[in-house]
C-alpha cells in the first residue's frame, strides 16, 4: 500500500458513561513525545453519544492538537460494531500514521476489528513505543512468552501502525488548561447492520473503587500469607500507607481476592513509588507487571525466593508477624512525627 | 447446529525458564498444551453439544504436531477435526494467521465460532475478533457465560469495571474466558475414538489462498528484535526477626522519603 499519505499519531479516546479513562491521558503523553519527533500532530478521537465539551477540553490539556468527536445514540454504551465504525470513519478521514489503544477490554476488543478492517498490522499490549530515527517507523515493544521475553515490533509497508498500551505504563503529561482546544466532528452513516448485538442488561460493578494501576503505594500479597484471614490484615496495613492492596495470580486463583487486584502478565501492569510484596515468591509473569516501580520491598520466609532479584530492599522473616509489626511500626513513626 | 472451536497449541509458558548464559528461552523439555482459553470455549461447545446436540468441529493451524492438541479435543468429544499445516504458513503474525483460519472456515459450516480469548504465548487477543472481521460476522470477546436458543446466542461479556448481557443473532463469533467452565476430562473411549477418526490437513493448495497473504510474506508486522528481560541488580536482603525487619523498612522508606 502506499503509506505517503499517512501522517499523524491518534488516539482512541476510551470513555466509559461520558468518563474519559485515564489511559486515554496516558496514551496522549505518549503520543506527544511521537508526535513531536516525527514532526506530525497528536489527535485524540473521542466517540460516545451526546459527549460534553468538558470532555474534549481535557485531551486538548493533556496534549491533543486536534479532538476529533464521534457522536452518535448506537455508541451510547460500548459495543464492538459501531465503534469500529466510528474509529473506522476517522482513519478514512485523517489517515493517520499510527494509532493507539488502551490494552483494556474495550480496546482489545476493538482494535484487532478495526486493524483487520483497515488491512494494517496491530502489536499488543505494548509497554514501549519509539521512532527509529533511520526509517520513521515506530517500534512497538511488548512483552512475550509470559513476560519471558521482550519483542519490539515494526509494521512497515502498512498503514496506520496500530498498537493497544498497557495502562498504568505511560505517563500522562502535566495538565495544561491553556492549550488550545480544537475540534472536528465525523459523521459516519449507522444502519442496520451495526445491529447484529443487543444489550440486554449493562452492570457496573466497581467503578467507584480505585484502581491499583493508579496507586502510588501498593501492598501486594502471595500464597505465602498463608490463608485469606492473614491475607485481610494487609489492608491495615495498606491503609496505614495510604495505599491499596494488590495480589498475586496465585490468591487471585484461589478466590481469596477479587481479579481486578491481580498484578502480573494476565493482571495489571503496575508501577508505583513503592511496592511491598509480602510472601511472593516471585513467579516471572508477577515480575513483568511490578518490576518498574519506584522502590520494591519484598518480605519472604524463603530467602531463595526469585522475587529478592527484583527488590530494592528484601526482609526474609514470617511475613503473618512482620504485617502487623510493620503496621504498627509506621504508627507509631507517624505519631512521633 | 454446526459449531467450530479454534484451539492452538501452546508452550506451558509458566514452565518457559531463561538460559543465564545465553539470555534465550529454553525451550526443551517445556509441554506443550492446548491453551486454555480455546479449552474453556471447546468445554462451551461441547456442553452446547450435550444440551442441544451439535456438530463440534475443532480447527487448528500449527505445525504437524500440534494434530496431538486436536486429538486431545476429539478424545473430549469433539466430532471431528481439521489442522492448518504448511510451511507456507509460518512466521504468520495475527493478519495472516486470522485469513488463514477466515479461509479455512469458508469450507467448514458453522454457525458459532468458538475461539479462546487469547494465547498465553503471544497473549495478543487479536485472532479471534480478526477472524469474525475477515468472515463479516458479529462477534463479542471476553465471554464467560453463553446460552444458544431460537437462533440467537445470549452471553455474558466481562469488562473491567462490570458486564453486559448481550444477545446476538447466529452465525458470530465469541472468544471464551477461562474460568467459564470446567474443561471436562478425555474419557477412555474418547481416546480411543479420537485415535481412530482421520483428522484432516489442509495447506495452501486445499485453502487457494494468495501466498502473498499468509505466513511471514503476508504479515503486515515484523519482530525487529527481541531479547531476555535482564533483571536489574538485587538491593540488600538480610534475614531478620519480624521487629527488626519492620523497623529497617520504615527506616529505609523514611529515607527516600516515601514516608
Amino acid at each position: 500500500m502506499d503509506i505517503s499519505g499517512y501522517k499523524g499519531v491518534m488516539v482512541f479516546a476510551e470513555q466509559r458513561r461520558g468518563a474519559v479513562q485515564n489511559v486515554a491521558y496516558e496514551l496522549l503523553g505518549a503520543g506527544r513525545a511521537i508526535a513531536d519527533a516525527l514532526d506530525e500532530p497528536l489527535i485524540a478521537l473521542l466517540a460516545g453519544s451526546e459527549l460534553g465539551e468538558e470532555a474534549a477540553r481535557e485531551l486538548a490539556a493533556y496534549g491533543a492538537d486536534l479532538v476529533v468527536i464521534v457522536d452518535h445514540p448506537s455508541l451510547a454504551r460500548y459495543l464492538t460494531e459501531p465503534y469500529a465504525k466510528a474509529v473506522m470513519a476517522a482513519v478514512e478521514r485523517y489517515k493517520p500514521g499510527i494509532v493507539f489503544f488502551g490494552a483494556t477490554t474495550i480496546g482489545r476488543d476493538l482494535a484487532p476489528r478495526v486493524s483487520a478492517r483497515a488491512a494494517t498490522g496491530l502489536t499488543a499490549d505494548c509497554t514501549a513505543l519509539a521512532v527509529d530515527d533511520a526509517s520513521r517507523n515506530l517500534l512497538m515493544t511488548r512483552p512475550a512468552f509470559g513476560g519471558n521475553i521482550m519483542a519490539t515490533i515494526v509494521c512497515p509497508e502498512h498503514r496506520p501502525q496500530m498498537s493497544t498500551v498497557r495502562p498504568g505504563v505511560m505517563r500522562k503529561l502535566e495538565r495544561d488548561a491553556s492549550r488550545p482546544l480544537r475540534v472536528e466532528r465525523v459523521e459516519p452513516a449507522f444502519d442496520g447492520s451495526d445491529a447484529a448485538v443487543e444489550i440486554l442488561e449493562e452492570v457496573v460493578e466497581k467503578a467507584q473503587k480505585k484502581k491499583i494501576e493508579e496507586a502510588s503505594v501498593l501492598v501486594a500479597g502471595g500464597r505465602g500469607m498463608g490463608g485469606p484471614e492473614n491475607f485481610k490484615r494487609l489492608d491495615g496495613l495498606a491503609d496505614a500507607l495510604g495505599g491499596l492492596v494488590a495480589a498475586s495470580r496465585a490468591v487471585v486463583d484461589a478466590g481469596w481476592v477479587p481479579q481486578d487486584r491481580q498484578v502480573g502478565q494476565t493482571g495489571k501492569t503496575v508501577r508505583p513509588d513503592l511496592y511491598l510484596a509480602c510472601g511472593i515468591s516471585g513467579m516471572i509473569q508477577h515480575i513483568a507487571g511490578m518490576e518498574d516501580s519506584g522502590f520494591i520491598v519484598a518480605v519472604n520466609k524463603n530467602k531463595d525466593a526469585p522475587i529478592f532479584e527484583y527488590a530494592d530492599l528484601g526482609v526474609v522473616t514470617d511475613v503473618n508477624k512482620f504485617v502487623p509489626a510493620l503496621e504498627e511500626e509506621l504508627r507509631a513513626a507517624r505519631a512521633g512525627a | 447446529m454446526n459449531i467450530v472451536v479454534c484451539i492452538k497449541q501452546v508452550p506451558d509458558t509458566t514452565e518457559v525458564r531463561i538460559d543465564p548464559a545465553t539470555g534465550t528461552l529454553i525451550r526443551d523439555g517445556i509441554p506443550s498444551i492446548m491453551n486454555p482459553d480455546d479449552k474453556a470455549g471447546l468445554e462451551a461447545a461441547l456442553a452446547l453439544k450435550d444440551a442441544l446436540g451439535a456438530k463440534v468441529t475443532a480447527l487448528s493451524m500449527g505445525p504437524p504436531q500440534a494434530e496431538l492438541a486436536l486429538r486431545e479435543a476429539l478424545a473430549m468429544g469433539a466430532d471431528e477435526a481439521v489442522l492448518l499445516s504448511d510451511r507456507a504458513f509460518g512466521g504468520a503474525d495475527t493478519w495472516a494467521t486470522s485469513s488463514t483460519l477466515a479461509a479455512a472456515l469458508k469450507k467448514i459450516p458453522h454457525e458459532l465460532i468458538v475461539c479462546g480469548r487469547q494465547a498465553i504465548d503471544g497473549d495478543t487477543a487479536q485472532v479471534g475478533p480478526q477472524i469474525a472481521e475477515h468472515l463479516c460476522l458479529p462477534h463479542v470477546s471476553y465471554v464467560s457465560e453463553l446460552a444458544v436458543a431460537g437462533g440467537y446466542a445470549e452471553l455474558k461479556r466481562v469488562f473491567e469495571d462490570g458486564y453486559q448481557r448481550l444477545r446476538v443473532k447466529l452465525p458470530c463469533l465469541i472468544t471464551a474466558l477461562k474460568g467459564m467452565n470446567q474443561p471436562r476430562y478425555m474419557s477412555v473411549g474418547g481416546v480411543y475414538e479420537a485415535y481412530r477418526k482421520e483428522i484432516a490437513v489442509w495447506g495452501l493448495a486445499e485453502l487457494g489462498l494468495d501466498p502473498e497473504r499468509i505466513g511471514l510474506k503476508g504479515s503486515p508486522t515484523r519482530v525487529k528484535s527481541s531479547y531476555a528481560k535482564g533483571s536489574k541488580s538485587a538491593g540488600k536482603v538480610y534475614e531478620l526477626d519480624p521487629k527488626e525487619g519492620a523497623r529497617l523498612v520504615v527506616e529505609q522508606l523514611k529515607e527516600k522519603f516515601i514516608i
